[in-house]
């Protein structure tokens, strides 16, 4: 049977208090937070962090990924190329990105569930408005990932319906860094319906009535449609799935499958989850928990991500979305990295591949091709260390280096199993580090230097001991 | 195999050394016109006489063209080099060695370094970033990793570590105070030094050494011919230079509390010289105070405490200019200046200086006692990764 293999999401680290907007600009600004992708994050890097939760549990790997996202790091250039370079899979695994609108996470978890084979679906992305504005605050950033294909589904799909429409609601023309929307009440006028349609169609498809779905997700941009559909479903009260707006924000694109995410992380076997994604149409999916979900949710889950998290100040936010220009160190400019070098690079830059020595058995981060102990020329084999834990050998805090976010913390990490590395630590207080501490890695997007997106891997604190 | 050394085949019978500082005034070629006139003159001859040139710079000029154009050198051999920070070590190392084969009778080994142009705090960047996965961190970031690592493994408090390291600054701006060729030539109190803004680390603004301009240069001749150029020669009885296997930050062996470089570079330098106590033989030395925590650590690696025991010796003065082994006695390159290239002439002018006796208010005492060894001790990379370059020379002949 086809249906969803596995799942995962991320939520970023940094929080944006409401209260935060409210109090530097004088104007009310609601309650609740909203994630926010860091400095150092994009909606590549955030899809990379969903892929690894979701492909983490289980042993299939994709051959084909989609990643959708309303605001890509790159264009002409394809996004996700990297993530697949992140996820280490093989080349012959096909990396296709939809791009710019909301709706294109819809297609793109459809795209894997028609497709053969195991596919990969990553939804992600940043969502900003200008400073004061409603997409600012009710906004949130975050990714999900889904891997579908057949054999030991963790759910079936039982019904789909998707519904098209050409109307103006919301819309960005390319290169600007907000988006503008027509007046609230047309939006309601023409969302609505199309949403109770898709999902009487698809709970028809799947023979299955209002009464009997056990969760509610309605996702999309238009807030005010998602929670009058959601209401007037008929489904119980209990059902309808919280829309994480008081903890995430709406996540665009990433948004119904956060939600996904976050119902299939608390489902229990043979219940009926809805998914309702409202953008300039509706697409309606309806899915049936087996006995596999529970054997294997995704660490860590959406809950335990919106539990953790730390307050980031509404300058800081501002600075890390290019609205607020800082003055820079006294120091050059960082260089991009150099397309060859990166190119020759891949497995380690993207999928942290180091080499462990066949005769001495000592590891090496990066590889290398002498053993630093026994000198063994040429007798590597790689070693993908992207998920060992690793602890702090020594670190520093640099006042002086280049950075969005300074001062950057680097430590020297050791991993276990061996292997030392020094790297950028992220997600961290500068104050709070200590020899010693546990690690581990993150895909994150360092800087970005004429243009071009240096990508690689960050430790940060893993909480353990 | 082994290193064979060149100890007392060649001489020291010249130098030259412009001031170190913000030169605004001064180019390049002005620097290196100034230190090679300097040299020359010093060892009373002409510059047709030099039959070779070696010029150490990192940042501020390519090839030997560098210095033969402001020069006017007519058709001799001008070798351009780098070695990092040791640059000025590496040019004086070769110089020494062509003597010594005889392929010239009169070599010239001169570094350089213009860095306040660049208008940035720090260094500039040397390095294209390939695949980018370097960790970008700055130089006193890299060498700030020491302090922590040296603290946890010897049992000193943080605090305690700190004052070790502001003493090291203390006594390095004492010691340029009385230097006249100093980029910083005043002395800072303990309190000013402690409480300096933080730059990386545990390492304040006072910690790290200056970013500066200045040239250095040396006229090297064969031994048995020094004599017709001063009746003061320095004579080479140590050269060492080693690069490391980059060991440091993909090991976790290595613990960031020691140069293993250094260490290896000593054990060479002193064979060569035939040093077995170096803290009693030596007059003084001129080492890589880069930034405060190294002199720390190269006070072990040297062999001039056992290991552990440098921050107290730091503490009780034993490397003070009146100590029992005066360290860094023209300042270091903490209120020297550190222009790269010319560093490490820059250590063997101060040798020149004092194991002549012609260092002025800060003479040290032992040299009129009969000590007549001097040792250079010049790093580049950072702990874990770094070339590091030791040489003694002597007043005396053996």
């Amino acid at each position: 049977m086809r249906g969803l293999l596995a799942w995962g999401a991320y939520v970023p680290y940094a929080r944006l208090d409401r209260k935060a907007i409210a109090a530097a600009l004088g104007a009310s600004a609601g309650s609740g937070m909203r994630a926010v992708a860091s400095y150092d994050e994009d909606s590549t890097s955030m899809g990379v962090e969903a892929a690894r939760a979701a492909l983490r549990a289980t042993p299939v790997t994709p051959e084909a990924i989609y990643f959708a996202t309303a605001d890509p790091a790159y264009l002409d250039k394809t996004n996700a190329t990297a993530v697949h370079a992140a996820l280490d899979l093989p080349a012959s695994a096909a990396a296709y990105d939809m791009l710019g609108s909301v709706r294109s996470s819809a297609g793109a978890t459809r795209a894997a569930l028609d497709a053969r084979g195991p596919a990969l679906a990553v939804v992600s992305d940043i969502r900003t408005g200008l400073a004061g504005g409603g997409d600012e605050r009710e906004g949130g950033d975050a990714a999900a990932a889904f891997l579908l294909g057949d054999g030991d589904v963790v759910a079936e799909p039982l019904g789909h319906a998707s519904q098209s429409a050409e109307f103006l609601d919301r819309w960005r023309v390319p290169g600007e860094s907000f988006s503008r929307q027509w007046e609230e009440r047309f939006g309601e006028h023409v969302y609505v319906p199309l949403g109770e349609s898709a999902l009487a169609e698809g709970l028809k498809q799947a023979g299955v009535t209002t009464s009997a779905v056990d969760v509610l997700i309605v996702a999309g941009p238009h807030a005010r449609s998602n929670k009058r559909v959601a209401a007037a479903a008929g489904v119980k009260k209990e059902a309808i799935a919280d829309d994480l707006v008081a903890s995430v924000g709406n996540a665009g694109a990433a948004h119904a499958g956060v939600m996904l995410a976050a119902a299939l992380d608390a489902a229990r076997p043979d219940q009926v989850i809805a998914v309702l994604s409202l953008a300039d149409g509706a697409d309606a999916t309806i899915w049936r928990t087996t006995g596999a979900v529970t054997g294997r949710r995704p660490a860590p889950s959406v809950a335990t991500q919106v539990a953790r998290g730390a307050s980031v100040p509404y300058a800081a936010f501002l600075t890390w979305r290019g609205f607020l220009r800082r003055e820079p160190p006294r120091r050059p400019d960082p260089q991009p990295p150099e397309a060859p070098a990166a190119a020759r690079a891949e497995s380690w830059k993207y999928a942290f591949t180091g080499s462990r020595c066949l005769a001495c058995g000592t590891r090496h981060v990066p590889p290398q091709r002498v053993c630093v102990k026994c000198h063994a020329v040429d007798r590597m084999r790689p070693e993908r260390l992207s998920d060992v834990p690793a602890t702090i050998a020594t670190f520093t805090v640099d006042r002086l280096a280049y950075s969005m976010s300074p001062p950057v913390v680097v430590a020297v990490i050791d991993f276990e199993g061996g292997g030392r590395f020094q790297c950028e630590m992220t997600d961290v207080d500068p104050k709070s580090v200590k020899i010693g501490d546990r690690v581990e890695l993150t895909f994150r997007r360092l800087y970005t230097a004429n243009g071009i997106h240096n990508y690689f891997w960050k430790a940060r604190p893993s909480g353990g001991k | 195999m082994a290193s064979n050394g060149i100890r007392d085949r060649v001489a020291i019978v010249g130098m030259g050394c412009t001031p170190f500082g913000e030169r605004w005034d001064k180019s390049t070629s002005d620097l290196l016109v100034d230190a090679t006139t300097e040299a020359t003159t010093s060892a009373g001859i002409d510059l047709k006489d030099i039959d070779a040139f070696w010029l150490g710079t990192l940042f501020s000029g390519q090839s030997g063209l560098t210095l033969s154009r402001p020069l006017k050198i007519d058709y001799k051999p001008v070798s351009r080099l780098e070695n990092f920070c040791a640059t000025g070590s590496e040019a004086f190392r070769n110089a020494c060695y062509a003597v010594a084969a005889g392929a010239y009778d009169i070599a010239m080994a001169i570094g350089v370094e213009k860095l306040k142009d660049s208008g940035f705090s720090g260094l500039p960047s040397t390095r294209s970033v390939g695949d980018g996965t370097a960790a970008g961190m700055t130089a006193p970031a890299m060498f700030s990793l020491l302090a922590p690592a040296y603290a946890k493994k010897y049992g000193v408090s943080d605090e305690q570590l700190k004052d070790v390291m502001t003493r090291i600054a203390w006594k390095n701006h004492k010691n340029g105070a009385l230097n006249p060729r100093a980029q910083f030539r005043k002395e800072v109190p303990k309190d000013t030094i402690a409480c300096s803004p933080l730059v990386a680390g545990a390492l304040g603004i006072f910690d790290c050494s200056g970013v500066s301009d200045g040239s250095a240069a040396a006229i090297i001749v064969r031994a048995e011919d020094a004599h017709r150029y001063t009746d003061k020669p320095l004579y080479v009885k140590a050269l060492s230079f080693v690069a490391g296997p980059g060991a440091g930050p993909i090991d976790p062996d290595y613990d960031y509390t020691t140069f293993n470089e250094v260490v290896a570079s000593a054990a060479d330098a002193y064979a060569q010289a035939g040093i077995k106590e170096p803290r009693q033989e030596l007059a003084m030395a001129e080492v890589h105070d880069c930034f405060t925590p190294t002199e720390l650590v190269l006070m072990e690696d040297l062999g001039f405490a056992a290991r552990g025991t440098a921050w107290k010796e730091v503490l009780a003065g034993t490397f003070d200019l009146e100590g029992e082994l005066a360290v860094n006695p023209d300042g270091g390159l903490k209120s020297f200046g550190h222009p790269i290239g010319a560093s490490g002439l820059r250590m063997l002018f101060e040798c020149w200086l004092q194991l002549r006796g012609e260092a002025g208010k800060r003479q040290i005492a032992s040299v009129a006692r009969g000590r007549k060894l001097a040792l250079t001790h010049n790093l580049g990379g950072a702990p874990g990764e770094c070339v590091s370059f030791v040489s003694v020379v002597g007043s005396e002949r053996s």
